[in-house]
């Protein structure tokens, strides 16, 4: 099938792989603009080699007419400038007999992992092609042949060109030459999906999960940020350096994680609502000090990026298994807030809201995010505006006989914040009496106990604890990037007549045993989805809810992202058990 | 947030002293750099709200409380870090960091580093006693590598530290050491280190009676430093790793401008920055 005559799709999905230098990235982020500004939805993830720089690399996007909040089963088209070390992408870009694999002839023949796939191979003399341009380069033709082949309009890809060489002359006239060359390629390959029409203009955001979260926060009032680098949180950070200055915040690059996380509570001690950012390794390392922020009862908030674990792990790659971790983690009972974004839009209002839950229960909260929307890179509807902002209950000057932990209906007392006078107090880790003085009395223990944990349930936690949806006796539960896939395996289970309910929980600490019970009224059978070793959310569930009916667990590790496919066929297996 | 400065009266040093009753042993010498930091606050004519003390775990780490000022007792090692997130997020406040060797040379030793490094406009006042007195008597990094203990028998075998040369080659703006038993001399030691800018850095040699008892002696062996502070770090460098520890006043001064955090040329509303996002 030439391509002008190509089936159209509701999803297209590419991937564009090279050696270290090919400028794949560059390649890749061109076509997601492309695709955003030809009105489309868009999600590019990427994935590279071991080497610090010059490593293979691989940018994946997938185009949609709908919003979209995973990857697919495989891609339609592979396009390798070059074939070093692509193998090691094959598990990670699957491709099946209908795919396109097209490759450089010069560079060798294609490998057979992808071979074996049955996938078509159309050669494309990339290299030499870029030589008789001048300023043309191999890339630039990968983009104009990927833009094309999926069905983007030339004017399009052509103004993205133009939008990222702003400063014209010889380079600019190379890249344009070089997309045309790739345009014109085109026309020789078949059997690449075309994307459908664009769907209905709408207000969207280019963004990524981890701007996405920086953003989120600044809007619910955090103005202090300290923290480390560390993959996958790091762009965050790098991303709200600079938009904190510009709102009258600061951040700070600690000496390490045991810096970062008392940096934000001293901080936050003195009134200034603080975050950090960090991965599960800088996550073990503030675990004490997250015991402090509970005891001392200081807001902050630490969103962890989650990798694969343990220890350092697959620094760069998706998994959900901190659960343990962030409902557990810390020694002694010390009830706090736990909450997950489930697509890389609502890394922004879950992490808004992590500020205002932590900032009115003067309690730490985690945000546990996903790898895989951090880095991922989407076009998404703009999000709504949620009012979320931090309400931190403040003692007045000279307030009568104040007490900073007086024993309080709510449990929630009013902190005074330095600088104010006649309620100076000392917030201590000690356990202590309503004055703050250390105590280790039983019975200031117990109300210390007691009123920290009550706090939790003094607050409305709204409609906002899990997204609720779909009808049945079948319910699925889960949370974070395993979110959207299921999603994907409810719409292809609709079609076979199976239908569920979906609860993707927002909130996972403190537990919402009677929202659950509600939401899965008249339910007979629960699948529980994601994505870690042991199925930590389904442990975490069994011994915090009463769930109705039969339970099972579906779960696998990373690095893999989790594919609607396997969710959808776990689903009519387990649907027909 | 920020405080209004009226000005008010001088408060004398009780009234920085609060009413509850130290942990600490009697004859600690803890409780006379308590004197002595609230002699500071005085002779500063500060007001309570308006400073904050924050500790790490210890005997020393309890002096928070002990005021009537804003305290912050946190985890073991980490007041330095608490400090630098307070006085960034709170330039107005005067902040001092407080605690013992073991709290800032062993577990919190990469924060004393950095925060030298960093030089922040605070004060530290460490409280060396040469021991863990806490947990009942543990070789620190300043004790002698042949102090015999239950837990060390025969001694670590380790060099001791040397604060005061580690704080001057890390970047301390302002570096002084005081003698417990010398509570006034102390007092003014501190109130320097507190009106100097940039990261101040006190190490006050405090008696631990109950574990060291010998510490007792320091009081015949300690002297007022026989020449004026320098700013040549390469000169104090060279005095503070020749003498013998028992030298007391201002050694270095340095003239490094304190850290300050990034500010923006222009300024937005938070509303502003999801400009960039927009298709
Ligand atoms: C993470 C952690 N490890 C160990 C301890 C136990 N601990 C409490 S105080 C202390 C040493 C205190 O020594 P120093 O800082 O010199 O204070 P001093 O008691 O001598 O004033 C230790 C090891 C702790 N509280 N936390
Ligand atoms: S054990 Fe030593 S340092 Fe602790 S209070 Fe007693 S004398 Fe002071
Ligand atoms: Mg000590």
């Amino acid at each position: 099938m030439p391509h002008g005559t190509s089936e159209r799709r509701t999803s297209v999905s590419v991937a564009i792989a090279g050696s270290g230098g090919a400028g794949v990235m560059t390649a890749g982020n061109m076509l997601l603009e492309a695709a955003a500004q030809a009105g489309y939805y868009a999600l590019m993830t990427r994935s590279s080699g071991p080497q610090i720089r010059g490593g293979e690399a691989a940018a994946m996007i997938r185009i949609a007419t709908h919003p979209i909040d995973g990857t697919d089963d495989r891609y339609d088209l592979l396009i390798a400038l070059d074939w070093m070390n692509i193998n090691r992408f094959a598990a990670e870009i699957p491709l099946g007999a209908a795919s396109v694999l097209v490759g450089d002839p010069d560079q060798g023949e294609p490998p057979d992992v992808f071979v074996k796939s049955g996938a078509r191979y159309t050669p494309v003399a990339f290299k030499a092609a870029a030589k008789k341009i001048p300023n043309g380069w191999p890339n630039m033709i990968a983009f104009g042949l990927a833009g094309a082949l999926v069905g983007l309009a030339e004017e399009t890809l052509a103004s993205v060109v133009r939008k990222s060489m702003k400063k014209g002359g010889d380079a600019l006239a190379g890249s344009l030459a070089a997309m045309r060359a790739g345009v014109e390629a085109a026309a020789a390959i078949a059997g690449v999906p075309r994307i459908g029409a664009a769907p209905p203009q709408t207000a969207r955001w280019l963004v990524t999960g981890n701007q996405a979260a920086g953003y989120g926060a600044i809007r619910g009032g955090v103005r202090f940020v300290a923290a480390y680098p560390i993959t996958p949180a790091t762009e965050l950070l790098e991303w709200m350096a600079p938009a904190l200055a510009k709102v009258g915040g600061a951040l700070v690059q600690a000496e390490d994680e045991l810096a970062s996380i008392n940096m934000i509570l001293g901080a936050s001690f003195g009134g200034v609502p603080a975050l950090t950012a960090t991965s599960g390794p800088g996550l073990s390392l503030m675990i004490e000090s997250i015991g402090l922020g509970i005891t001392a009862e200081v807001p902050i908030v630490v969103v962890d990026v989650m990798r694969v674990g343990p220890s350092t792990g697959i620094a760069t790659k998706s998994e959900q298994s901190d659960v343990n971790i962030a409902l557990y983690g810390m020694h002694g009972d010390a009830p706090h807030v736990v909450v997950a974004p489930n697509s890389v839009a609502d890394c922004l209002l879950t992490t808004q809201w992590a500020v205002h839950l932590a900032e009115t229960l003067q309690v730490p909260a985690i945000v546990l995010a996903d790898q895989f929307f951090g880095q991922a890179r989407a076009v998404v509807e703009r999000p709504a505006d949620v009012a979320f902002a931090g309400d931190r209950k403040t003692a007045p000057a000279g307030a009568e006989s104040y007490k900073r932990y007086a024993v309080t209906a709510s449990g929630v007392s009013p902190m005074a914040i330095p600088g104010t006078p006649g309620v100076t107090y000392t917030a201590d880790g000690l356990e202590h009496n309503e004055r703050g003085t250390p105590s280790s009395q039983a019975a200031d223990h117990v109300a210390q106990l007691e009123k920290r944990a009550r706090k939790l349930a003094s607050i409305d936690y709204g409609t906002h604890w899990a997204d609720v949806e779909g009808e049945g006796d079948l319910a699925v539960i889960t949370f974070g990037s395993c979110t959207g896939p299921v999603r994907e395996a409810f719409a292809r289970a609709a079609a076979d007549g199976v239908h569920a309910r979906l609860v993707s929980l927002r909130l996972l600490a403190p537990a919402q045993p009677t929202r659950l019970a509600a939401a899965l009224e008249g339910v007979r059978r629960v699948l529980v989805v994601e994505q870690n070793h042991t199925g930590q959310l389904y442990r975490y569930l069994r011994s915090e809810y009463e769930l109705p009916g039969t339970v099972t667990s579906f779960h696998r590790p990373g690095p893999l992202p989790m594919r609607p496919d396997e969710i959808h066929r776990q689903l009519i297996e387990w649907s027909r058990a | 947030m920020t405080i209004s400065a009226q000005p008010q009266a001088a408060l004398a040093p009780q009234a920085f002293k609060s009413d509850y009753k130290p942990v600490w042993c009697p004859g600690c010498g803890d409780y006379s750099v308590l004197s002595s930091l609230t002699k500071a606050f005085a002779l500063l004519e500060l007001q309570p709200e308006r400073i904050a003390v924050v500790s790490g775990i210890g005997c020393s780490s309890r002096i928070p409380a002990y005021t009537t000022c804003y305290g912050f007792h946190g985890v073991h090692g980490r007041a330095l870090a608490a400090a630098t997130g307070l006085k960034l997020a709170r330039p107005e406040l005067t902040v001092i960091a407080a605690g013992g060797d073991g709290d800032g040379y062993s577990i919190g030793g990469n924060h004393f580093l950095h925060a030298c490094r960093r030089n922040v406009d605070m004060t530290y006042v460490v409280m060396d006693n040469h021991v863990y007195g806490m947990t009942k008597g543990q070789p620190s990094p300043t004790t002698e590598p042949d102090w015999d203990s239950k837990l060390s028998p025969g001694g670590t075998g380790m060099r001791a530290f040397n604060p005061l040369v580690i704080a001057l080659a890390a970047g301390a703006n302002f570096i002084a050491r005081a003698f417990a038993g010398d509570p006034n001399t102390t007092a003014a030691l501190i109130a320097e280190a507190i009106s100097a800018p940039g990261f101040s850095f006190v190490e006050v040699l405090s008696p631990c009676v109950t574990f060291r008892p010998e510490q007792r002696d320091w009081k015949q062996m300690v002297r007022a430093a026989p020449v004026q502070w320098t700013d040549d770090a390469a000169r104090a460098a060279r005095r503070l790793m020749t003498d013998d520890g028992m030298n007391i006043g201002v050694l270095y001064k340095g003239s490094r401008a304190a850290y300050r955090t990034h500010v923006a040329k222009t300024s937005k509303r938070p509303a502003d920055l999801e400009e960039e996002f927009r298709i």
